[in-house]
């Protein structure tokens, strides 16, 4: 053996590769601390505050989406209130049918996900600023279909007919649950997915799409799938919408509202980021209740803080924090730890210029 | 045969569908720029319109002599600013950015004026007045002078592409744009000149909509934005009389449409372009290594 | 090789200097610590294998690379940070690898666009027709219609209209039969005459050696070899192309790339044509 491979093979024993530079127990110790607090919300506070919640759970939920559509798998998609729409219409139908909005919620974010299939072989081909359109496009044509259709409530749209005969409070409170629930799985799903393998690809996709296409990584197929769950996602939160609102309005629901609140939210918080999302949904929260009166400013303020976040900070205010801190709440990437280091990882190699993925 | 009637029409208007859509197929062509704001702007030019015409009280159909060099310039500033900077990222930053400039002006304009439609009432007689062919046809004045006015502007611009100096040196840049500063030419002055250009005809485009029919703050995307798009994707990426094609197809389809069914005038339109976008992607379709 | 017949006034003040100049890609160092200094009316040849810099270098000088060290001097003007546009206006021109011709205009509108912001100077388009007798009666052709050599043609005339001072050919022969090689560099001593300096980049180091007054050799980013085509010997070219040192010494490469390009027919083993 050359003193070159020598010193390799020795190396390459103790050199470790970890998932994430902290116990990531600790983190998950902490996320669960969170929802358990969050969970425990209907009994202390009131129902005022549980409506906030769910608007910002609905609306976390859809920036999540949103963030693994156009930060990871590069599809700016201007049309995504398709499957809000597509879902708050299937609780309706549900409902209409004598099921229940709370058990009709998980179906419909299915349906969506299947309704999915489809319009992606319709747009899929297309290149980016065609994508977007096309998107739209679709979701528009999907609203003016619908509306055609009175037994659903045409186009003025309708109450969902058989709600529960609980109180309002108790309503209140397995709405805001649901609601929870919702969140918490879609950001687990979106940790998970960009953990998996399917991860890997998508944040090569990030960084630099030849080189991924290049290294066989099945693009097309990752691009799919990343659409099919965000069509799971937002619908879930379209159904969320459903329940909470207790009525269906098609030019509600269908509203390109959701897709540029839910746009803003995820680029102000950090595109390419799962915690993003998080903060993002924290300054739309501030900003709205310190606005409320005055509807259209919190948009204004909200997209031109976006315009300038996309422009001079790509990964948003997360991605300012991720630089100064270095922490990751949801640990995806690798650390490469020197064995010389004794245990301090090798933070280094960032500086060198090699990514923490 | 009220079809006829309505076909006509659906052609004529075909010609303000081609003038929303050349600035976009401009900026595209030259930059590889999607403004998602590009219908918002034609509504700007309407607004605009609208307080010039207020404050000077000059007749309505000349409101275009301030409005379109207005724009512009303004288009020319936005493009050497804002959309550059954002090009210098990334494409997906120009989609972003244009995505969040038109939420802004359309929230902007419901904060400012109000969410009511507004009409630049065009009070001259003869303006407002049609005439007829036959007994089953009859065509609005209005109409045809957008869609005459619509291929002089077509005719121009192609002249300007082709002939001009000017024109040379922007298809040049979106031919290759490095090759183009290698002869000397500033790629961000050509694409700040394609941009004037694209701002300029929708606003007048924006002005033309305002005469014959209404708008307000969200027409811009509700409705320019997305017949601009249509007419290119029916009438082929990259050619300027092809947004003629296309926004005549659109037009015909939603007269067509409206004859089927009061409601379906825009739903016939989009089916149309969605059928355009599966059945025809050609120019459309992704390459593979390109953003 | 002789010392051209015509020489410029200054000739004592370089027209293009280059010292230093470091330019990276990414984290890969492309160029590393190059000078070298074009004096007017020379034919300087940049020579080197594959993935040298040798392109790399010509498109720092246009303002296409910025460069991370070192600095470049036109005319006495460090032009380092003047942005590529108005490099070429002040007449440091490149006809680019791969002629880039602008595919949707015409071979006319491609010299027209060549001298939208022309000097003053004896190249007009008149005159290009008359260098390249085909092309006149071809001019309303659409460039994507003209064949390897022609399109060489219209892209060296359209830096030539802009009238340089300093013409830039990067890999000419790329893709050229050798015929067409030859009959293009032909033309260089007609170039030359009218007060043009040339800097050019070519793999082919035969085609090199005919034409240059001097030439400089790199190998990966680093120079390699310099001096005039009488003073160098083809044993010498041959080490500075490859990097082939003695065997036994420290840090021996085991030989470059050899140098073919992508048809074949740029590079020639030296050994063979530098006899």
């Amino acid at each position: 053996m050359t003193a070159v491979a020598e010193t390799t093979a020795r190396s390459a024993e103790k050199y470790r590769v970890t998932r994430s530079r902290r116990n990531v127990a600790w983190t998950g110790l902490g996320a669960l601390v969170v929802v358990v607090v969050l969970a425990l919300f209907p009994y202390i506070v009131g129902a005022g505050t549980e409506t906030i919640l769910v608007q910002a759970f609905i609306i976390l939920t859809l920036a999540s989406m949103w963030n693994l559509l156009a930060g990871y798998a590069g599809l700016v998609s201007v049309g995504q209130q398709a499957f809000v729409g597509l879902g708050a219409y299937f609780v309706l139908i549900l409902n209409i049918h004598n099921l229940s909005m709370f058990t009709a919620l998980p179906i419909a974010a299915i349906g969506c996900g299947v309704a999915a299939l489809p319009m992606w072989w319709l747009v899929s081909r297309l290149r980016s600023g065609y994508f977007a359109i096309a998107t739209w496009v679709l979701a528009t044509t999907i609203l003016l279909i619908i509306e055609k259709f009175p037994s659903i409530g045409g186009g003025t749209g309708m109450s969902l007919p058989h709600t529960p005969s609980l109180g309002s409070a108790v309503l209140e409170a397995y709405t805001y649950w649901i609601g929870l629930a919702v969140t918490v799985l879609a950001l687990l799903g979106v940790y998970l997915l960009l953990r998996s393998r399917l991860g890997l690809v998508l944040t090569a996709v990030r960084d630099d799409e030849v080189a991924a296409r290049s290294s066989g990584a099945r693009v097309g197929l990752a691009r799919m799938l990343v659409y099919v769950v965000a069509g799971i996602g937002c619908g879930a939160a379209g159904a969320l919408l459903a329940v909470s609102q207790l009525i269906v309005q098609p030019s509600a629901v269908f509203s390109v509202q959701f897709t540029a609140e839910m746009a803003f939210v995820a680029i102000i918080g950090g595109l390419g980021t799962i915690e993003g999302p998080i903060l993002g949904t924290i300054v739309y929260m501030i900003l709205q209740q310190t606005l409320q009166s005055y509807n259209a400013w919190y948009l204004i303020i909200l997209g031109l803080v976006a315009m300038v976040i996309a422009i001079f900070a790509r990964r948003g205010l997360w991605g300012l924090i991720d630089e100064h801190l270095h922490v990751r709440l949801f640990p995806v990437g690798y650390w490469l730890w020197d064995p010389g280091s004794r245990g301090r990882g090798l933070g280094s190699a960032r500086r060198r210029g090699g990514r923490h993925a | 045969m009220v079809w006829v009637n309505d076909v006509i029409q659906g052609i004529l208007i075909g010609g303000l569908y081609a003038l929303f859509a050349c600035g976009l197929s401009l900026m595209f062509g030259v930059m590889k720029v999607i403004n998602l704001a590009h219908g918002d702007l034609a509504i700007i030019g309407g607004y605009i319109a609208v307080g010039v015409i207020a404050v000077t009280h000059i007749p309505v159909l000349w409101s275009f002599v301030i409005v379109v060099p207005l724009m512009a310039v303004l288009g020319y500033v936005l493009q050497r600013t804002v959309i550059q900077a954002a090009l210098d990222r990334s494409i997906l930053t120009t989609l972003l950015v244009t995505f969040g400039l038109s939420v802004v002006i359309e929230n902007a304009l419901l904060e400012f004026v109000n969410a009511n439609s507004h009409s630049l009432g065009v009070n001259d007689a003869i303006i407002t007045s049609s005439f007829s062919i036959g007994s089953q046809i009859s065509i609005a004045y209005l109409l045809l002078l957008i869609f005459v006015v619509a291929v002089v502007v077509l005719t121009g611009l192609q002249y300007f592409l082709s002939r001009s100096r000017y024109g040379r040196m922007i298809r040049a840049v979106a031919d290759d744009r490095e090759a183009a500063q290698l002869s000397g030419i500033d790629y961000r002055h050509v694409f700040g000149i394609a941009a004037a250009i694209a701002f300029a005809t929708v606003a007048l485009g924006g002005i033309a909509y305002g005469m014959y029919s209404q708008f307000s703050p969200t027409t811009g995307t509700d409705t320019i934005l997305l017949f601009a798009f249509a007419a290119v994707v029916i009438g082929g990426l990259g050619s300027l009389w092809g947004t003629l094609v296309g926004g005549v197809v659109l037009g015909v389809s939603q007269a067509i449409g409206a004859q089927i069914s009061g409601s379906d005038e825009f739903l016939a339109g989009y089916i149309v372009f969605l059928a355009v976008l599966v059945l025809r992607p050609q120019g459309l379709i992704a390459r593979r290594g390109t953003a | 090789m002789s010392e051209p017949a015509d020489r410029a006034p200054k000739q004592d003040e370089p027209i293009l200097e280059v010292r230093e100049l470091t330019v990276h890609h990414g984290q890969l160092r492309a160029l590393d610590h190059i000078s070298l200094r074009v004096f007017p009316g020379e034919v300087y040849a940049i020579i080197g294998a594959n993935g040298a810099g040798k392109s790399t270098l010509l498109r720092t000088i246009a303002g296409l690379h910025q460069p991370t060290e070192g600095s470049i001097r036109y005319d006495g003007q460090d032009v380092t940070r003047i942005r590529p546009e108005r490099r070429a206006i002040s007449g440091i021109v490149m006809v680019p690898e791969g002629r880039r011709l602008f595919g949707s205009l015409t071979v006319e509108e491609n010299l027209q666009v060549g001298a939208t912001y022309a000097r003053k100077g004896p190249w007009t388009i008149e005159r290009v027709y008359e260098l390249f007798s085909w092309m006149k009666d071809r001019r309303a052709q659409r460039t994507e219609q003209l064949s390897g050599g022609e399109q060489q043609a219209v892209a060296i005339g359209r830096a030539l209209v802009a009238n340089p001072r300093v013409l830039m050919l990067d890999e000419l022969s790329l893709g050229l039969a050798p015929v067409v090689v030859q009959r293009i560099y032909g033309m260089l001593p007609q170039i030359l005459a009218t007060g043009l300096t040339v800097l050019l980049v070519e793999q082919d180091v035969s085609q090199a050696l005919r034409v240059a007054s001097h030439l400089q050799c790199l190998l990966e980013g680093r120079t390699t070899l310099q001096g005039t085509p009488s003073e160098v010997t083809p044993e010498q070219v041959e080490v500075a192309y490859f990097g082939l040192r003695s065997p036994g010494g420290p840090g021996g490469t085991e030989g470059g790339e050899p140098p073919v390009s992508g048809v074949g027919l740029g590079g020639v083993v030296p050994s063979e044509e530098a006899r």
